[in-house]
């Protein structure tokens, strides 16, 4: 498409002259690439790749990255505050006034091209990697052939070289020669690129190819092609599911312990995660001011902020209203209902009623591509480590230890603890701030994938009373399962119905299944359940 | 102890708030009402319109007032509550006597306060762009009707420049403003050529956070065909999440371009916009738009404040489409009272046609002189990677606002201006 002729060029240099003479990017070739309209720009930098101008691609880098300044007839790059002359390299001043050159996407597109074709045969084998990546984007034709041949017969690394062969094959896919076509089709149905999809869809389509025997093919390599790309699709409602599984199990964790164990009706349970998200905005500011150089980790000290501010908190609530309130859910249910609004309006006094920016750490940012259209988010894997890191703690604090056990037997007999010498107020105090600490957890997680504002928690306490309530009451594995399978379920239905109904849907099922399992998925078997 | 110190502080306060009604119960005030939610779900859009009116407020009155008075705004809170929105408007006309209402943001709560407008004939100024199909004799519209924005920039799309794309995905939050608007880009979109099967429809609910399942159908839909672009509705604070998720999962501006309606400086706030960079927004104004006018507004802006604290802008000031919408409503309704001498309603209503105003934007905007609406320019940005955008396109000239679209056929024949009552 865009790039063809360019590419066209390239390949033409590359073929003829490539290594030989070199020719030196005039200033006027530079001023005639930045600036004008995209017509003549994409013109001007289609000769200048022609004539193989050496510092093409600094500058093609740069004008990629926003760097380049105009400042009259002259072009200079302006990276990590030095000024260079775009077409010379050499030190140069900033003028006053000096406009910034600005790119549309097609340009973008251009400038990309020029650099994949630039590089396709560079030593290093991760930029040939990253310039066959881009070639792959743009649509070739027959006149480009050259080039990838010759990438190909030069391509050393196995990975990239098929996948030259592959891209050879979307040239050959129209060329004249049946015998070619049939080849390339059959090489096709080994590709796993949606692009080729639609290439082979607009093949078989009107206009296409006429021939019998490679429609066949091309019909056998399209099937395949997509069967391939289905268990991407299939893999990622799968990922997906249990990405949004991960995110309600931790945002019900929390309220696992404060109203599944201890069974308080808390509905400030947002509120906590509001707060543990606040504290990590907090955090990133006072990283961000004072240790600019370990900003990445901001989060790592995040979380422990976060829980220690939220069970303080939480402390506090259990103290100051909560522990007046045991055994008098009605009650419970108003006043944490009325915590919640102050605490709301609290954030917003301190911070003000727009949400705040808090950035994901670079290491948090982008993605890993496990295939060509699946692309799993590093902050998304990150949570569900972080779930599992969480749970696993949680697991193991209320199992093995001697805090565990005195929460268990608190909740399951008060009255029997206290007589053995446990201070049940102190564990009631303890027990509902750690569920609050946990709560804050949730928040650090939250604030890497969506919004940060004072109405944070409503968004979410619904949805983890669904998942505590559908879990079954005062059971973490509960809690888990339906954490989980909510997601999937949720993500399942999203794919077919669309997010709106999808929603719509998942609730219903849940009033349904309430009513017909009322202590939900595991219920609280013994004595102790109808105490 | 406690108790002297709270009767003494009682007593300062009375006689603190005495002291301050006093001058302006003697002064003789033009009273104007400021009707945002500053609390709620749309806080985080509205509450800076309500600064920025008070902004200018305070710079009509520093040059003297209107017609030798001086505005007192009255603010009230209707919290993101639609019913709310038409009580406020009530005890605001019928209570305050409010000579003028700047306000609303989301078309639901416009709705709610029309009745009451027509009702009591006020007066309301709403500062956001919208669907269009509407036009009441009580109401100024200063932002964009869908020929202001949506039509040109999917216009732009299409075009060379702006990517062929021939394949698109509207994408919007489940309300009415987003189904009208795609109600009508449907319609245009098959005027030139483009059939049902090259257009998918999506929608999500308000507040929406998980954006994975969307954006792999749209990866899955634009691997099936031609150039594919996407067209986004989406409001409020779910377009954080949403290009989060694009940025995350390598979603390119040069392979699938994202232009939204909604999204502006103060939404990207909060965004790691490197990944973004390209993906692209329509509106009638931009911060990045280069002009006297516009510097001077955004140091107006800066300075406020700075000066009065306002969270979020006293770091970072931004400056958006609505903000400028809301200035230039205060102002050509200020000099539509100068010209009628009075702020009778319907007095004001015939002095605002013609309207002119020399905006931030960079153009002249002017009132329509019968159908209510600005004629103003449109721009296309792309984000750029400080979260601000960069102008790609943009009209030579104001445009004339079309709140009927033609591309909704039971439209025909409608009259380009209010019904008389």
């Amino acid at each position: 498409m865009l790039p063809r002729t360019l590419l066209r060029i390239a390949c033409a240099l590359l073929l003829g002259s490539a290594g030989t003479a070199c020719f030196a990017l005039t200033a006027p070739q530079a001023l005639a690439i930045a600036s004008g309209d995209s017509d003549q720009r994409i013109a001007a930098l289609n000769a200048s790749v022609a004539r193989g101008d050496d510092r093409l691609a600094v500058f093609v880098q740069a004008l990629l990255d926003d760097e380049v300044k105009v400042a009259g007839d002259k072009v200079l790059i302006v990276h990590d505050g030095k000024t260079s002359d775009a077409a010379t390299g050499a030190q140069a001043a900033l003028p006053e006034g000096a406009d910034d050159v600005t790119n549309n996407n097609r340009m973008r597109g251009a400038l990309e091209a020029a650099l994949a074709g630039l590089r396709v045969f560079s030593a290093d084998a991760a930029v040939r990697a990253a310039a066959v990546a881009e070639l792959a984007k743009a649509s070739l034709d027959e006149s480009q052939l050259p080039l990838i041949e010759k990438a190909f017969a030069a391509e050393a690394n196995p990975g990239l070289k098929s996948q030259l062969e592959r891209m050879r094959a979307t040239i050959l896919i129209s060329s004249s020669d049946r015998t070619k076509r049939l080849a390339a089709a059959a090489e096709l149905a080994g590709s796993n690129q949606g692009a080729v999809a639609s290439l082979l869809q607009e093949r078989l389509g009107a206009g296409g190819e006429a021939d019998v025997e490679v429609r066949a093919a091309l019909q056998q390599a399209l099937g395949s092609v997509r069967a391939r790309l289905a268990w991407g699709e299939r893999l990622a409602v799968v990922f997906t599911g249990i990405s949004l599984g991960s995110v309600l199990v931790l945002v019900a964790l929390g309220l696992a312990i404060t109203y599944g164990l201890m069974g308080v009706i808390n509905m400030a349970h947002g509120e906590l995660m509001m707060i543990g998200a606040y504290t990590t905005y907090v955090v990133q500011n006072l990283f961000r001011s004072y240790l600019p150089g370990l900003f990445d980790s901001y989060v790592l000290a995040a979380i422990p902020a976060a829980f220690l501010v939220s069970a303080g908190v939480g402390a506090l609530l259990e103290r100051g209203v909560i522990r007046f309130l045991y055994g008098r859910p009605l009650e419970t249910l108003l006043a944490t209902w009325g915590i919640s609004l102050v605490l709301q309006q609290a954030v917003r006094s301190l911070f003000g009623a727009q949400n705040v920016p808090v950035e994901n750490p670079s290491w948090l940012s982008g993605g890993v591509a496990v295939m060509s259209n699946l692309v799993l988010p590093y902050n998304r894997i990150a949570i569900i480590a972080f779930a599992l890191i969480v749970l696993g703690g949680v697991a193991l604090l209320i199992a093995r230890t001697r805090f565990g056990l005195f929460i268990r037997g608190v909740t399951q007999n008060r009255r029997m603890a206290s007589c053995v010498g446990v201070d049940t107020a102190r564990i009631d105090m303890l027990a509902f701030s750690f569920g609050a600490g946990i709560a804050g957890l949730g928040g650090v997680a939250l604030s890497q994938i969506g919004n940060v504002g004072p109405d944070l928690g409503q968004s979410y306490i619904v949805d983890s009373f669904l998942v505590v309530v559908l879990g079954g009451v005062g059971q973490l594995a509960g809690t888990v399962v339906a954490g989980l399978g909510l997601g999937v379920l949720n993500k399942l239905l999203e794919g077919v119905a669309g997010a709106v109904l999808a929603k719509i849907a998942v609730l219903v099922f849940i009033v349904i299944f309430i009513q017909k399992k009322p202590s939900g998925l595991f219920a609280m078997k013994g004595r102790s359940a109808e105490a | 102890m406690k108790r002297r110190f709270a009767l003494k502080a009682a007593c300062a306060a009375i006689a603190a708030s005495g002291l301050m009604s006093l001058p302006a119960l003697a002064a003789d005030t033009i009273k104007v009402g400021i009707l945002h939610s500053l609390s709620g779900t749309m806080a985080i859009s509205e509450t800076v319109l309500k600064d920025v009116a008070l902004m200018t407020i305070d710079q009509i009155n520093a040059k003297g007032g209107v017609l030798g008075k001086k505005l007192e705004p009255v603010v009230v809170d209707p919290a993101s509550n639609w019913p709310l929105f038409a009580e406020k408007a009530k005890q605001l006309i019928s209570q305050d006597k409010v000579a003028v209402v700047f306000g609303c943001w989301t078309s639901v709560s416009r709705k709610s306060v029309l009745p009451v407008f027509e009702e009591a004939n006020g007066l309301l100024f709403y500062p956001v762009q919208y669907e269009g199909e509407e036009l009441s004799k009580n109401v100024f519209y200063t932002g964009a009707a869908p020929n202001q924005q949506a039509i040109p920039a999917v216009e732009y799309l299409m075009s060379k420049d702006g990517g062929s794309a021939r394949r698109f995905v509207l994408l919007g939050t489940d309300y009415v403003y987003p189904r009208t608007t795609n109600k009508i880009l449907r319609s245009f979109l098959h005027s030139k050529g483009i059939t049902d099967a090259d257009i998918m429809e999506e929608y999500t609910p308000f507040g929406h956070s998980d954006y994975q399942t969307i954006i792999a159908k749209i990866k899955k839909f634009a691997s099936e065909g031609k150039k594919t672009a996407v067209v986004s509705t989406i409001n409020g604070d779910s377009n954080v999440p949403f290009y989060k998720e694009l940025g995350n999962q390598g979603l390119k501006a040069t392979d699938v371009p994202v232009v939204a309606f909604s999204v502006g400086e103060e939404e990207l706030r909060g965004v790691d916009t490197k990944p973004l960079v390209g993906h692209l927004a329509a509106w009638n104004y931009f911060e990045s738009i280069k002009n006297p006018t516009n510097a001077a507004f955004i140091k107006q802006w800066t300075e406020y404040s700075i000066k009065k604290g306002i969270p979020g802008h006293k770091d970072k000031p931004l400056t958006n489409d609505p903000m400028e919408a809301t200035y230039i409503g205060i102002h050509m309704w200020a000099q539509a009272v100068e010209k009628a001498k009075s702020t009778d309603p319907d007095k004001v209503i015939a002095a605002m046609a013609g309207q002119t105003f020399a905006a931030p934007g960079g153009f002249t905007s002017t009132m329509d002189a019968k159908n209510h609406h600005l004629h103003k320019p449109v721009f296309i940005g792309e984000i750029k990677s400080d979260g601000q955008f960069n102008v790609v396109w943009k009209t030579p000239g104001p445009v004339k606002a079309q709140p009927w679209s033609p591309f909704i056929p039971e439209n025909k024949g409608k009259k380009d201006e209010p019904e008389k009552k």
